[in-house]
């Protein structure tokens, strides 16, 4: 049994449960995916299915990379990523891999992406500082203040918070759920928020 | 059409009576209490339409014992059973905040008259 899928996120929107309420979702495309390559643990020292998926135009594909995307005979692929599974023998090289087959409504899935870049960030929005006052003859308005003591230690603790990059990280949410799944359109409607901007990978993953 | 205008579009209702701020609306509200389900009635005067496709909401406002009542009703909630139109009122205004000042005869909306 396949344990996740790769897909792209489309953006969200919302939909009305059968009681009513209102659900926000996540508009998730997924797959099909192809299997490009089975790592087993004879071979690579642990079983995955290596996927590829959306499409990517050949003549910008480098030709060492066409060569093993060749092997699977599905055109060439702009993402490539592996996904654990515990048996590899039910798949074979080129096997397509769709969402239905791999989640079902209710599932508890974990969602990767890599998350909007907000570039070099002070404290205040990286790491919610209150800062200072603006007025009343305050020099301190945005910035860290001490960052540490004094004779002891005589340095500054690792991974004291400061400023620096922002974002554009790879974050995974844990514990979102299928909502609705459209095999036809290879649609995934998650409940909440997926990290990433539109049009973004993301790694579905279950369990 | 992208994929999230279509995947809204087909939970979105066909038959949504004509109606704005002003108007005095019946609204048929589905109350679901265990596994028995009966109609309630809300009664007022619509004083805000937000349209934002699926997510589309309006405001009833009336007066209950003395007391202003507002609701805001997702347009396209299937808890939401039927919109009656009342009345259409003649207002100047989209958003009829000012009514939450007034009280009594004050608070009246005319009618449009359509000759």
């Amino acid at each position: 049994m396949m344990k996740g899928i790769l897909g792209k996120k489309l953006g969200m929107t919302q939909v009305f449960a059968a009681d009513g309420k209102c659900i926000p979702v996540t508009v998730v495309e997924t797959g099909p995916c192809v299997v490009l390559q089975k790592k087993s643990v004879e071979t690579d020292g642990y079983n995955a299915l290596q996927l590829g998926f959306g499409e990517k135009k050949t003549h910008r594909t480098s030709k060492p990379e066409m060569g093993h995307f060749k092997k699977a005979g599905k055109g060439a692929f702009a993402y490539v990523r592996e996904i654990r599974v515990d048996d590899v023998d039910g798949y074979n090289v080129g096997d397509q891999i769709v969402c239905d087959a791999v989640l079902a409504i209710g599932d508890v899935i974990d969602v990767t992406g890599t998350s909007k870049g907000k570039g070099f960030q002070g404290v205040i929005k990286r790491w919610n500082f209150s800062g200072g006052r603006a007025s009343h003859g305050s020099k301190f308005h945005r910035g860290p203040g001490a960052i540490g003591c004094s004779a002891w230690p005589s340095k500054v603790f690792k991974g004291k918070k400061m400023a620096g990059q922002m974002g554009n990280e790879r974050v995974t949410t844990q514990g979102l759920q299928v909502v609705e799944i459209r095999p036809e359109m290879n649609l995934v409607l998650v409940k909440g928020a997926v990290p990433g901007p539109k049009n973004g990978l993301v790694i579905i993953s279950k369990g | 059409m992208n994929v999230i205008d279509r995947l809204e579009m087909e939970q979105m209702k066909k038959n949504i009576p004509v109606f704005k701020a002003g108007d005095t609306l019946r609204v048929h509200v589905k109350i679901v209490e265990g596994d028995k389900q009966r109609i309630q009635v809300f009664q007022g005067v619509c004083i805000k339409r937000m349209n934002r496709a699926l997510g589309s909401t309006f405001t009833v406002r009336k007066v209950s014992g003395g007391m202003g009542v507002e609701r805001v009703f997702p347009l396209h909630s299937p808890l939401v059973d039927q919109i009656e139109v009342l009345m259409v009122g003649r207002v100047r205004r989209a958003k009829l905040y000012y009514l939450r000042k007034l009280q009594g005869k004050a608070a009246r909306i005319r009618e449009k008259r359509t000759a």
